[in-house]
């Protein structure tokens, strides 16, 4: 059982708050991924669980004991790090088998872990060589071998692929995903690729400027996003924001259509949907068309409703030409409203 | 410096500019190079070779001067003395030298810019103006004479060069690999040992043939702070208006090989530490 949590963390770069009051709770086994843009902190929570950071408050358990007082080695984790750090004074062996070394492991103890992790990472007829022989996806085959050879509590992966190239990234996301499922150790990974977050991930947190704006699993941050930032972050294109000004009734004016939607006495909300839950119709939003981009599988369509940049992710078969005025319609049932003062989902 | 000069000149193909780099070129060649062959000619001949004139420009490979050098009363003592002075500051400097480098390269720490200009002012004293009160300090604690009491000076001289070295060193590992030693079951001290010891270890060796080779050069201070154990410096020095010109040269050969040998094998190190890269 290793199920962490980490509770009322803090940290604080001399006068700059990296960190606010930060409560997690990650379950035994659970994919935890820290999704953020760079300096939301995500990498500094990651140090912090790791012992190569102190926070300035607050606590972290893993399963079941108190471990922020303890240095790196004795907290039962192993990371993998971004540029991959493996050890060039030592072959891909002794790289694998360095913290089995450390734990005085009899020789052919370490060498069935080394062999076994060698092959699960496919990378057993590497392993006479050095870092300075390998490519860069070797490299990080090596260094996620070195931390599972540890058989740890926790794995814990600072943007491990995005020293990748393109091709490479996705087929080692789909691979990573494999082998720390099978391995059943809990894992946490920060990335800023939401990608890579939404393919991987059991749960999503989603940070920014020091918190956690959202942790739940990827489809729900995606459809149900608990604040604006989510919902701009997430998503390729983001999720389009319209005025919406009250008419009564639970109904709201949005670019002149009247819609339903919550009963919130408030004077302003922002209207949201995603560009893909957004069809042509009789009835909708009017839109001019800006610029129009095929995609392939989808039309890309950047317009203007209202005086603010409407995306519109349509149907590859549909001929628009920039100029051109249309008529949307959004899905009724996948409309979300903010509040623009707090910035929060409103039901 | 004359080298970024120079590759500009290179760059130009116009056929004066291309003179004028060849020229340069072969003249600060020979600058360097020609009074260490006359010092080669010279230790090779025999001692009356040396004496007479016109001097030949092909060695003769006589050893004649070499054996009379080391025949010459004190010099082996000398050369003795020159060698554990020169080993003490090699010990020392880098025993301080090292963990001052390291400091600076993963610790932030207030004052830490200055602390890195102070290490250079050590160099800006000229010495013989410290000499007299350091001769005064030695000969009232006893150090005077004494090849620790030298080296203890020579190991200021070369304390600047070894922290800039280590800490140029220690700059280029990356945290992350002792980040990675510390999670896999290394503390501090573990990680330094198996990870970045390794790594830097031909860089110190360089850091530490500077310091030997600097102390080995010095002369100043060892003239005034020795007497009976002289260092070869300070030996020949005092010898150099009553020697023979051939004990001269043959001291001079002797003194400018190893120096020339050690800068040789650590030039590309030395060449880091002033952030240029090997070519």
């Amino acid at each position: 059982m290793a199920e962490i949590q980490i509770k009322n963390v803090a940290k604080s770069f001399g006068a700059y708050q990296a960190l606010h009051d930060i409560n997690l709770t990650i379950a035994d086994q659970e994919f935890m991924v820290l999704l953020g843009a760079s300096g939301c902190g995500k990498s500094t929570l990651l140090r912090i669980i790791a012992g190569l950071e102190t926070a300035t408050a607050g606590e972290v358990w893993i399963g079941g004991r108190r471990i922020d007082h303890l240095s790196p080695k004795d907290r039962g984790i192993a990371m993998v790090f971004q540029n991959y750090a493996v050890f060039p004074h030592l072959t891909v062996f002794e790289n694998i088998g360095f913290g089995l070394r450390m734990q005085k492991l009899p020789n052919d103890e370490v060498t069935r872990r080394v062999e076994r992790v060698a092959t699960l990472m496919h990378i057993e007829q590497l392993l006479k060589r050095y870092s300075g022989e390998l490519s860069g996806g070797q490299r990080q085959r090596v260094a996620v071998a070195r931390a599972l050879a540890m058989e740890p509590d926790v794995i814990l992966m600072d943007e491990p692929l995005s020293n990748l190239d393109a091709l490479l990234r996705m087929e080692m996301r789909a691979e990573l995903k494999g082998v720390l499922a099978e391995s059943k150790t809990t894992a946490i990974y920060v990335t800023h690729d939401q990608v890579e977050a939404m393919s991987m991930a059991d749960r999503i947190s989603v940070m920014h400027q020091g918190r956690i704006v959202q942790a739940a699993s990827p489809i729900e941050v995606y459809r149900n996003p608990s604040a604006e930032f989510v919902a701009s972050f997430i998503g390729n294109p983001p999720m389009n924001f319209l005025k919406a000004t009250p008419a009564g009734d639970g109904k709201w004016s949005v670019a002149g259509q009247v819609m339903d939607g919550p009963r919130a006495d408030r004077p302003h909300l922002q209207f949201a949907i995603r560009p893909e839950d957004i069809q042509p119709a009789e009835q909708g939003l009017t839109a001019t068309a800006k610029v129009v981009e095929p995609l392939g599988a989808h039309l890309l369509v950047t317009c203007e409703v209202d005086g603010s940049l409407f995306r519109a992710v349509l149907d590859s078969d549909m001929v628009v030409r920039p100029g051109e005025t249309l008529t949307l319609a959004p899905q009724a049932d996948r409309v979300r409203w903010f509040d623009p003062e707090t910035t929060k989902a409103v039901a | 410096m004359t080298d970024a000069v120079a590759s500009d000149l290179g760059a130009d193909t116009r056929k004066p500019a291309r003179f004028l780099y060849i020229s340069a070129v072969v003249l600060l060649c020979a600058w360097v190079i020609v009074p260490i062959y006359f010092l080669l000619i010279n230790t090779l001949s025999s001692p009356e070779t040396v004496t007479s004139f016109p001097k030949p420009f092909i060695p003769e490979f006589d050893l004649g001067s070499l054996t009379f050098f080391a025949g010459f009363a004190g010099i082996l003592t000398a050369l003795k003395n020159s060698v554990v002075v020169a080993g003490l500051t090699m010990i020392m400097s880098i025993a301080i030298g090292a963990p001052a480098g390291y400091a600076l390269s993963r610790f932030d720490f207030p004052g830490k810019g200055l602390f890195r200009l102070l290490i250079l002012l050590t160099r800006a004293f000229p010495l013989p103006l410290l000499a007299l009160p350091l001769a005064v300090l030695f000969i009232r604690t006893g150090l005077d004479d004494t090849a620790f009491g030298l080296a203890l000076v020579h190991t200021t001289l070369a304390i600047p060069f070894a922290v800039l070295i280590t800490f140029s060193l220690f700059s280029g590992i990356p945290i992350e690999l002792e980040e990675a030693a510390w999670t896999l079951g290394c503390t501090r001290l573990t990680a330094f040992t198996k990870v970045v010891l390794p790594l830097i270890l031909p860089g110190i060796t360089a850091s530490a043939i500077f310091a030997f080779v600097i102390s080995w050069n010095e002369v100043f201070a060892a003239a005034v702070l020795t007497i009976e154990n002289r260092t070869l410096t300070a030996f020949l020095l005092q010898n150099l208006d009553t020697s023979p010109l051939h004990l001269k040269f043959a001291g001079g050969f002797i003194l400018v090989v190893p120096a020339l040998i050690f800068i040789f094998a650590v030039r590309k190190y030395l060449f880091a530490m002033w952030g240029i890269a090997n070519r």
